[in-house]
């Protein structure tokens, strides 16, 4: 049944990238159990506006768990208590009357505060543009029949290409890594026949663009698969490590 | 004005092939020489962007969400329609063709549709080339379901994410032509206005969201791929992001917008549950095939289901249509529930909702094969609503979906406006008033990967290269034109905000240009919009300054263009005296209550001029002639 509750948010508010941010403290008060957790904020956000104060910037777009626009750490987890839930899934019948919650932006050396709970992480997308696609133009392709793939193989496949890109893997690593994320991609890609071509440079070169661009090394803490909304499972990021040592070993793609 | 679409002469079947024909080339080395830009980067935006650098064409790609792969496309979960006829149950080019005229009750032309049609099957190859995890079965060829409208499995998907996938696969295609610098990426930029130079679209006018910059981009063309209006409404099932600014402000810059009143309400949603309620989310409509529709039999009955005997249960779809039953059309489906609801028998704390009830089906099939039929959606459905299907039937209700009006294009996918194309929901070509299930994703990708790289061509042919730049004065007065709306809202300082004012207007059409419109309904409802929009332009509360990531700020300049936008939406389903498709208006309709068109008077497609706010636009007509299918009344019963 529907029930209000009330909470005390400690929000993380920064206002650009440079600029020191802090905890400020807010009252959600009368939140039905039935709303979403943005939309607990989107409450927040309304109250402030009418207070003539600056409403708490947080991305959002889909609200469904399928784009990963949105993200933030709740009291130190990223997307929040609930396992394999997004925080735009994540519904406040999971709270109660009096909790107070901490909320603050998915933190790593390689995404930068935009604002408040909003993190820049194009870094993500650098790292596919370094090679997470199979290279094919429109036009050429043979009859989609053509290939068989075993079943039980598409299905791993599709395991890991369920990623949606949100980067909690990274904001819940102590080292910051986005192993589990590359991993996925990697898995996703090699698992197929049309993937196995470019498979050694793909590895190389992800994980390469991955360093430079300020993320740490995995050190198997776990801490990725237990947070990740699409519970991408760590066995990627040994596909992953595969690869890449077959990359290093067997072929000249460096 | 009548308005030519262009369609190619000669037999439906070599149109497309004798048009790429006899398209103008571009010379392989001055394809470098053209800039193209190109807005939005869901499966028509993402499809376009990098077969254009594929090409060899520079792409400059602009999207609202901080990246290229969270493009409204992700959320789509059913699948994507082809005629590959794989599962050998008689399906083809000319069968999907018709079956798609006929879904869009005959308000689309043929000869896009029959185009649309095949290059269907490439897509697939293409998908499957670029690594899209399609289901398979167990002999490792792909698996197909089922959609509604058709009587073929012709549906290829991979789980519930069939959009997340190929979404992906266009970022990947994406991605590869940003890294060799044939495309460069603009991500969290809103196009705010068009420049149009001596009648030709030249260039837009961006707003950078996060440092508020108000940029100008220069191209030899204009690609707008900025998906549907659905959140004209506020609640729907589209991602918040979703708008008419881009298209609409095209619009008012000369691109004629085409039957704006088209929308698709699709039957099962998870209904609304309180006011603060930000979209819905949809259930996939496959769970018709298992669950069955019902309503108490008396209105106010408000026990538990559970206590609700056998006896007084109306299983409304079923006594209704005896042939279709619960599969019944989306327009349909919707249309009941709305009528069982206005009689009061709605269920749940709102009485806006219909129970799905499985407990037949799991009777039958058991638990397991319905779990796993649809486990995906069952967790889901407990997630947001806190309640277990398989012990409680799922409450259900319509919401808005898809938009089939869009910006009006040519078979080239050109606007009147030259040198602006339209791709993907934001153009009105190939639904008709009606679209079918697993059909958008397809046409997305149509348009993206198979259509704008030729007929482009075509186009720039005559264009010199960078004939035009970004120190053109036309940039600078679009700039401060933009600066000044948002000035504007900025400085009203009133007292209600923009998402009160947005509920309020999804209100208004939800209730008169929603699922049946009725001729008093909407002129009351024109006359609340405009009301409601000098309301706005004089007690919006915009909090914040434009030169800095403010939140508020974008969605009221979305909000703004909603507000124009809603009375042309209206005007068009005032004007469309028949019901067709998703719109019913209720003085047109059968005995058996369904959709009556009126083919003598009504079978063209409407294209508005903006000719001043709050004016009434200008209607052109262009007329759609049905060489290859005859015309006919949908029947379910
Ligand atoms: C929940 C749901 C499920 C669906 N399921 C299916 C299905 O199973 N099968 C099917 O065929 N169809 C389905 N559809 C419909 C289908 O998903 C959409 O019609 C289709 O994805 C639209 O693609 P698009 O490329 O035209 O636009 P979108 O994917 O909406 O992309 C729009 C792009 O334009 C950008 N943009 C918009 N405005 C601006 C601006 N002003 N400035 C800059 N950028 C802008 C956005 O950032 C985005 O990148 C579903 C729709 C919904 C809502
Ligand atoms: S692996 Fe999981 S946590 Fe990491 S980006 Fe993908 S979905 Fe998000
Ligand atoms: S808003 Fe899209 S995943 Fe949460």
């Amino acid at each position: 049944m529907t029930q209000t509750i009330n909470l005390t948010l400690k929000v993380w508010r920064q206002g650009g990238p440079g600029v020191k941010g802090r905890l400020d403290t807010y009252h959600a008060e009368n939140i039905s159990t039935d709303m979403s957790f943005l939309e607990m904020l989107d409450v927040v956000n309304e109250s402030l506006t009418l207070d003539g104060k600056e409403p708490i910037a947080f991305d959002y777009d889909c609200r469904e768990g399928i784009c990963g626009q949105c993200g933030a750490v709740v009291n130190g987890r990223a997307h929040g208590p609930e396992k394999g839930t997004t925080l735009c899934q994540l519904h406040m019948r999971h709270f109660s009357n009096g909790d107070i919650l901490v909320i603050e932006p998915f933190r790593a050396r390689a995404f930068r505060v935009v604002k408040d709970l909003v993190v820049d992480r194009s870094p993500l997308d650098r790292i596919i543009q370094a090679g997470g696609y199979i290279s094919v133009n429109a036009g050429g392709a043979p009859d989609a029949n053509a290939a068989p793939v075993p079943q039980e193989t598409a299905e791993l496949a599709m395991d890991a290409a369920a990623c949606i890109g949100c980067g909690a893997c990274v904001a819940s690593c102590p080292n910051a890594s986005a192993m589990l994320f590359v991993g996925a991609k990697v898995s996703h890609l090699t698992l197929l026949p049309q993937g196995k071509p470019e498979a050694a440079r793909r590895a190389l070169s992800m994980v390469d663009t991955m360093d430079t661009l300020g993320f740490g090394n995995c050190s198997n803490e776990r801490e990725c698969e237990a947070e990740c909304p699409k519970e991408i499972s760590i066995t990627n990021i040994a596909r992953l490590n595969r690869e890449f040592m077959k990359a290093g070993f067997f072929s000249n793609a460096r | 004005m009548q308005l030519d679409g262009k369609i190619p002469a000669g037999p439906l079947k070599d149109k497309w092939d004798r048009h790429r024909f006899e398209l103008k080339l571009v010379n392989p080395a001055n394809k470098r020489r053209y800039d193209i830009i190109v807005v939005g980067t869901g499966l028509a935006g993402g499809a376009a962007a990098a077969s254009l650098a594929e090409l060899g064409y520079n792409v400059k790609n602009f999207c609202i969400q901080d990246s290229p792969r969270r493009a409204h496309s992700i959320a789509a979960q059913g699948g994507i329609n082809a005629a590959k006829n794989y599962t050998n149950e008689g399906d083809s080019i000319w069968r999907l063709f018709y079956d798609t005229i006929k879904g869009g009750d005959f308000r689309a032309r043929e000869g896009n549709v029959y185009r649309l049609a095949q290059v269907s099957n490439h897509i697939i190859d293409h998908c499957v080339a670029q690594g899209i995890p399609f289901a398979r079965d167990y002999g490792g060829l792909l698996a197909n379901r089922s959609f509604g409208g058709a009587q073929v499995s012709r549906t290829f998907y991979a789980r519930g994410q069939t959009g997340q996938q190929l979404l992906l696969g266009a970022y990947g295609a994406l991605c590869r032509q940003i890294a060799a610098g044939k495309v460069t990426m603009f991500p969290r930029r809103e196009m705010l206005d068009l420049v149009v130079i001596d009648g030709k679209a030249k260039g837009i006018v961006a707003r950078n969201l996060i440092t508020g910059e108000v940029e100008k981009h220069a191209g030899d063309a204009v690609v707008l791929c900025t998906g549907g209006y659905g959140n004209v409404y506020f609640l729907s099932t589209n991602a918040m992001a979703s708008n008419v600014t881009a298209a609409f402000r095209a619009h008012k810059r000369g691109a004629f917008f085409a039957n704006p009143c088209f929308t698709q309400i699709h039957p099962t949603c998870i209904p609304v549950h309180g006011t603060y309620q930000s979209k819905l989310t949809l259930m996939s409509e496959s769970l018709r095939n298992d669950g069955r529709v019902w309503v108490p039999k008396n209105s106010g009955d408000k026990r538990a289901p559970g206590d609700i005997p056998e006896s007084e249960r109306d299983y409304y779809l079923e006594s209704k249509y005896p042939s279709f039953g619960n599969l019944v059309p989306r327009d349909v489906a919707s249309r009941n529930a709305k009528e069982q609801c206005d009689m009061g028998k709605g269920v749940g704390e709102t009485g806006l909702a219909v129970y799905l009830d499985f407990a037949e089906a799991i009777r039958r099939d058991g638990e397991e094969m319905i779990a796993r039929k649809y486990g995906n959606l069952f967790q889901m459905y407990e997630k947001i609503t806190g309640q277990n299907p398989y012990r409680t039937p799922m409450m259900i209700y319509p919401a808005v979906h898809y938009t089939m009006g869009g910006l009006w294009v040519d078979y080239n996918l050109m606007s009147n406006l030259e040198g602006l194309f339209v791709l993907g929901e934001a153009n009105f070509s190939d639904h008709g008033a009606n679209r079918l299930g697993a059909s958008a994703l397809m046409q997305g990708l149509a348009d993206g990967y198979f259509v704008i790289p030729y007929t482009i061509g075509g186009y720039l042919t005559g264009e010199s290269p960078g004939a035009v730049n970004a120190d053109h004065p036309a940039f600078a007065d679009v700039v401060q034109a933009v600066e000044e709306r948002t000035r504007k809202l900025l400085s009203v300082k009133g007292k209600r905000t923009v998402d009160d004012f947005h509920r309020h207007l999804g209100l208004v059409m939800w209730d008169h240009c929603g699922m049946a419109r009725t001729n008093e309904g909407l002129t009351r409802a024109r006359e609340t919009v405009r009301a409601l929009r000098s309301e706005f332009w004089e007690n919006v509360l915009v909090p914040g300054d434009s030169h800095d990531f403010n939140q508020s700020l974008e969605r009221a300049g979305r909000v703004a263009d909603f507000m124009e936008f809603a009375e042309l939406m209206i005007v068009d389903a005032l004007h469309r005296q028949e019901s067709c498709g998703g719109h019913f208006n209720e003085a047109y309709q059968t005995e058996e209550g369904e959709a009556k068109r009126d083919d003598e008077n009504f079978a063209y497609v409407a294209a508005w001029e903006f000719t001043g706010v709050g004016k009434d636009p200008e209607l052109h007509k262009e007329d759609l002639t049905f060489e290859n299918v005859q015309l006919t009344q949908r029947s379910y019963k």
